[in-house]
C-alpha cells in the first residue's frame, strides 16, 4: 500500500492507504476523525463535505491518491473551539434534529460565506442544494446562514 | 445509605454520593399501553431508568434515558424533571444514560409516544426529589416543610434563611421518600415552554463522535455484507476469490444466505463486498410492483367478511342514493433513508454479547440477540448511541442481529455498515397500499361512507376508530392483506402516513361536489360526529380539538381570501393523539405548481420545547411534502429499482416551502410531535394543486404525475 503525505485541520499525517481510497474513509478510518459523514458514497447527499484548500468537496468521491499538497478542512478544524459563527448561529438557530447530516451542511455553508460574505437567500439555496437534511431542517440551516452572515 | 419506595407505579431510590451529594433514581416510564407496539413498555414498573444527580455545589446531572433519534427526548425530558425539582437550566448537565449496568435497567423508545409516557413520571421525579431536600432543610431549621418555598435551587424559610440544595443534600440522603408529593401548576412553569437549545449542540457541530457509526473499538473490523439481490432469493453459491485480494480484507464469513466481508477498514470491506460472485435462486416473479398492484386492486372490489367497522346500513343508502363518487388511491413501498445508514457493534464472545449502536429498541433488540445466540438476557448488552434518523426503521432490530451473527463466527469485535446501497434494497419498507373510497349522495349530503384498504404484509389498513368513523351514520370499513417476500416496517406515522392524504384528497373532492366549502365541510361532518357521540357512537378523537385546529388553520392562513394567484388547499388529520390541520398555498410558475407555504395549526398539549417542537413539526410537513412529490420506489422481480439518491429523490432546499407553525394553546399533557404533522400534507398540496390546476392526484409520487421535470 502507498503511503500519503496529509494535511488534515493544519496537522500533518502520514497513512498508508490504497489509492482509490476515498478521502472520506481515510478520515473517518485511519484517522479517526469521524465528524465527517457517510451519507451516500456517490457524491448526492453532501454529508462528507470537506475543505480541500478551502473549496467545499465531497470526500466520498475524492480518492487519497488525488489529494497531492492540498490542505483539508473538516469539521473538527473549521475552528479552534466551536465557535465559527456558523456554529453559533447553528446553536441560535436550534438547526438540528437527529444532527447527521448537520457537519456537511456546515461546511458546504463555511465556504459559501468564505467566498461570499453576504449571500442572498437564492445564492444560499444554490450553494446548499447538493445537501440532503432528511430531517428537513431547510429553513433552519438558511435561517442559520443568514444570521451567521450578518456577524 | 440507600432509602427506597415503592408504590404501585413508580419506584424511587435515593443514595449519597461521595463529597457530599445526592443520587435519586426513578423510574422514567410507568407501565402504559401504547400503540401499535410501537413504544416498549415496562412489564414491571420496579425498575430505575432515569437519575438525577445534585452534588454539594448544587450542579445537577440529570440521565436522560431515551434513545435521541431527533425529537429532541434527551433535552425536552430532562426540562421536565427540572422544572418540578426547580433549578435553574444553567446548572444542569445532561447525560444520555447508558444501557445495562447495574443500575440503568432499560430505556424506552418510540417515536411520537416519548415523552407523552413518561410526562407524569418525569415530573413526580422532580417534585419528589424536591421535596426530600425541603424536609431536610425544614427538620434543620426545626419548622414545618410548609414554611418552605424554593427558587431555583435554593430553599428559603419564612425567617428569610435559605440554604442551596447542594448544601442540603448530603442531610436529604437521610429523609423519607415523601408520597403523593404536589405538582406544579402548569401555570407557574418556568422552564417548561421556554426555547431550550439542544444539549448535543456544541458535539454535533464540531463533529464529537456521537452516532453509531462513529463507534469504534481495538481490534475492531469493519464488516460489509452481501444479501440477496432479490425478494425471494436465496444463496446458491459463492467464490471469493478476488474478494481475498483486496488489501484490508480479513474474512469472508457466510452466514444463511448472506456474505460478510470483514476488513480493517470500510473501504476495504466495500470493495471486497464488490468483489464477490454469488450466484443466487429463487422464483420471485410474484414480487413485482406490476403483481402487487394487480392483486390488490383485486381486493379493492372484495367484500370482506370481517369489516372493520360496520354502522348503519351503507347498503340502502348506496342503493338509495343521488349520485356515488368512487375514486382510487395508490401508495407506493418507501424506503426510510435515514440519513445515518444502518449499522451496529458487536463483540460476542463464549459468555457474553456486546452491542452498541443506534437502535430505538434497545431491550426488544437486546431480547432478539439473546434468542439468536441462545444466551441469556443478562449476558447481552445494548449500548445506544446517538441515532442518525429513524423514521420506524430502528424500531426493527435487523441489522443488530446480523452484527451479532457476524461477530460470533467472525470471532471478532466488528462494526457492521450499510452501504447506502444495502439501505436501500436490503427492506423492511412502508408498505405499498391502496385506498377505494366511495360515497352516496342525496340531496347534496353524504348518507354513507365506505372505505377499503388494502396492502402489502399489514394487519389493518385502515383507522377505523379515527375521523370520519362517527361523522356518517352509515359507514363501512374494510382491509385486505397482500402477502409479499418483501419485508414491511412502521415508517414515520404507520398506515396515515398515506391513508391520511387519500381521505382528506377525496373529502376536497366530495366537498366540491356537493358545492360546500371544504373547511366548512369538515367543521359540519365533526358537528355531526358531536352530535353522533350523543346517541352512542363510538371513537378516538375529541370533536372540539378538531375542530380547534380546523379554525386555527385557516383563521392564520386567511382561508378563502389568498391574494390573486395564489391557491389553497386544506387538510386536517388526527393521528398519535395530536390534531393537525394544514393549509398549502401553491402558485403557478412557468406552468408548474410550486408550493409557496404551508400553514399548520397543531393541538399537542404542552408544547415542552417550542424551539424544538417547531423544528420537529416542520420537519415533518417538510419530509411529507418531500415523499408525496418525489417518493417512488418499486420492484420488478423482487428486485429494488432504486438503490441511492441519484435514482431516489428526496427533498432539497429549492423545493421546501415556507412552514408556519402555530399551537393551539393548552395546559393538557404533551403528545406526540414527531409524526403528526406528516400525514395531512400530502391532500393540503394535492388540494392546491387542484385548485392551482385543476387536475386531481390520486398516486405518489405527484412530480411524475404531473410530469414534472426530473421526475
Ligand atoms: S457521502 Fe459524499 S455526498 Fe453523500
Ligand atoms: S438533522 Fe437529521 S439528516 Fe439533517
Amino acid at each position: 500500500m502507498p503511503t500519503y503525505k496529509l494535511t488534515v485541520n493544519k496537522k500533518k499525517y502520514e497513512v498508508n492507504a490504497d489509492a482509490d481510497t476515498p478521502i472520506l474513509w481515510v478520515l473517518r478510518d485511519h484517522l479517526n476523525l469521524v465528524g465527517t459523514k457517510y451519507g451516500c458514497g456517490i457524491a448526492q447527499c453532501g454529508a462528507c463535505t470537506i475543505h480541500l484548500d478551502g473549496k467545499a468537496t465531497r470526500s466520498c468521491v475524492l480518492p487519497v491518491s488525488s489529494i497531492g499538497n492540498k490542505a483539508i478542512t473538516t469539521i473538527e478544524g473549521l475552528s479552534e473551539d466551536g465557535t465559527h459563527p456558523l456554529q453559533e448561529a447553528w446553536a441560535t438557530h436550534d438547526v438540528p434534529q437527529c444532527g447527521y447530516c448537520q457537519a456537511g451542511q456546515i461546511m458546504t455553508a463555511a465556504a459559501l460565506l468564505a467566498s461570499n460574505p453576504k449571500p442572498t437567500e437564492e445564492e444560499i439555496v444554490t450553494a446548499m442544494q447538493g445537501n440532503i437534511c432528511r430531517c428537513a431542517t431547510y429553513n433552519h440551516i438558511k435561517d442559520a446562514i443568514l444570521t451567521a452572515s450578518r456577524k | 445509605m440507600n432509602t427506597t419506595t415503592y408504590n404501585r407505579r413508580s419506584f424511587f431510590k435515593v443514595s449519597a454520593v461521595a463529597g457530599g451529594g445526592i443520587l435519586f433514581g426513578f423510574n422514567m416510564l410507568t407501565a402504559q399501553k401504547t400503540e401499535a407496539g410501537v413504544a416498549e413498555v415496562l412489564a414491571d414498573a420496579n425498575q430505575i431508568n432515569g437519575y438525577i444527580q445534585i452534588d454539594s455545589k448544587g450542579i445537577v446531572t440529570i440521565m436522560s434515558a431515551n434513545p435521541e433519534v431527533g425529537q429532541n427526548v434527551k433535552t425536552s425530558m430532562p426540562m421536565i424533571v427540572a422544572e418540578e425539582l426547580d433549578v435553574a437550566w444553567k446548572n444542569v448537565i445532561v447525560k444520555q444514560a447508558p444501557l445495562d449496568t447495574k443500575n440503568f435497567v432499560r430505556q424506552v423508545a418510540g417515536g411520537s409516544q416519548s415523552l407523552r409516557f413518561s410526562w407524569k413520571a418525569l415530573r413526580t421525579a422532580g417534585a419528589t426529589a424536591r421535596q426530600m431536600l425541603i424536609n431536610a432543610a425544614a427538620q434543620k431549621w426545626g419548622i414545618s416543610p410548609s414554611e418552605c418555598t424554593t427558587n431555583e435551587g435554593v430553599i428559603r424559610n419564612s425567617k428569610g434563611q435559605t440554604v442551596t440544595y447542594g448544601e442540603i443534600a448530603a442531610e436529604a440522603v437521610k429523609m423519607e421518600v415523601p408520597k403523593d408529593v404536589p405538582l406544579k401548576n402548569p401555570k407557574d412553569f418556568k422552564i417548561i415552554g421556554k426555547n431550550t437549545t439542544n444539549v448535543d449542540i456544541k458535539a454535533i457541530t464540531t463533529g464529537k463522535p456521537l452516532f453509531g457509526l462513529d463507534y469504534k473499538r481495538e481490534g475492531m473490523l469493519y464488516a460489509v455484507a452481501l444479501r440477496p439481490p432479490a425478494f425471494g432469493q436465496t444463496l446458491a453459491s459463492f467464490d471469493d476469490k478476488e474478494t481475498r485480494k483486496v488489501n484490508g480484507v480479513k474474512d469472508v464469513i457466510k452466514f444463511g444466505n448472506k456474505i460478510a466481508v470483514l476488513a480493517t477498514s470500510t473501504w476495504a470491506a466495500i470493495k471486497g463486498q464488490k468483489a464477490l460472485k454469488a450466484t443466487w435462486t429463487g422464483d420471485t416473479k410474484a414480487e413485482s410492483t406490476e403483481e402487487h398492484d394487480k392483486k390488490m386492486l383485486a381486493f379493492l372490489d372484495t367484500p370482506s367478511s370481517a369489516p372493520k367497522r360496520n354502522d348503519g346500513d351503507v347498503k340502502t343508502a348506496f342503493a338509495n342514493a343521488d349520485k356515488v363518487l368512487e375514486r382510487t388511491f395508490h401508495g407506493p413501498f418507501m424506503p426510510h433513508n435515514s440519513m445515518e445508514p444502518m449499522n451496529f457493534f458487536a463483540n460476542v464472545t463464549a459468555d457474553k454479547a456486546e452491542l452498541v449502536g443506534p437502535t430505538q429498541r434497545p431491550e426488544e433488540t437486546r431480547k432478539q440477540v439473546a434468542t439468536l445466540l441462545g444466551m441469556k438476557e443478562d449476558q447481552v448488552s445494548v449500548e445506544m448511541t446517538r441515532i442518525g434518523g429513524g423514521f420506524g426503521r430502528r424500531l426493527m432490530w435487523d441489522f443488530a442481529l446480523e452484527a451479532a451473527e457476524i461477530s460470533k463466527l467472525a470471532k471478532k469485535p466488528v462494526q457492521l455498515v450499510f452501504t447506502r446501497e444495502d439501505d436501500m434494497t436490503a427492506g423492511l419498507y412502508r408498505p405499498a397500499t391502496k385506498y377505494k373510497f366511495r360515497v352516496a349522495i342525496k340531496d347534496k349530503k353524504v348518507t354513507a361512507y365506505h372505505l377499503t384498504g388494502t396492502g402489502i404484509n399489514g394487519q389493518n389498513f385502515v383507522r377505523e376508530t379515527f375521523f370520519p368513523a362517527g361523522a356518517f351514520e352509515n359507514l363501512l370499513m374494510e382491509s385486505h392483506n397482500v402477502e409479499s417476500k418483501i419485508t414491511t416496517a412502521p415508517w414515520r406515522a404507520p398506515i396515515t402516513n398515506f391513508l391520511a392524504f387519500a381521505e382528506q384528497a377525496f373529502f376536497d373532492e366530495v366537498a366540491r361536489e356537493i358545492g360546500a366549502d371544504p373547511v366548512q365541510f369538515r367543521l359540519d361532518l365533526f358537528e355531526q360526529a358531536r352530535v353522533n357521540a350523543q346517541k352512542g357512537m363510538k371513537f378516538d378523537y375529541d370533536v372540539d380539538k378538531s375542530i380547534g385546529v380546523i379554525k386555527l388553520a385557516a383563521e392564520k392562513s386567511n382561508w378563502g381570501k389568498a391574494e390573486k394567484g395564489v391557491y389553497q388547499g386544506f387538510s386536517a388529520y388526527y393521528s398519535h393523539n395530536t390534531y393537525v390541520a394544514e393549509v398549502a398555498e401553491v402558485v403557478m410558475q412557468n406552468n408548474q405548481p410550486v408550493i409557496k407555504r404551508i400553514v399548520c395549526a397543531i393541538d399537542c398539549g404542552i408544547v415542552v420545547n417550542p424551539v424544538a417542537a417547531i423544528n420537529q413539526s416542520e420537519g415533518g410537513v417538510i419530509d411529507g411534502i418531500g415523499h408525496a412529490m418525489f417518493g417512488d420506489f418499486s420492484f420488478v422481480d423482487g428486485k429494488p429499482q432504486a438503490n441511492n439518491f441519484n435514482k431516489f429523490r428526496l427533498i432539497r432546499m429549492s423545493e421546501v416551502p415556507k412552514v408556519e407553525i402555530h399551537f393551539v394553546p393548552s395546559l393538557n399533557d404533551p403528545t406526540g410531535l414527531g409524526e403528526p404533522t406528516l400525514p395531512p400534507v400530502g391532500a393540503a398540496i394535492a388540494n392546491a394543486i387542484f385548485a392551482a390546476t385543476g387536475k386531481r392526484l390520486y398516486s405518489f409520487p405527484f412530480a411524475k404525475e404531473l410530469g414534472m421535470q426530473g421526475s
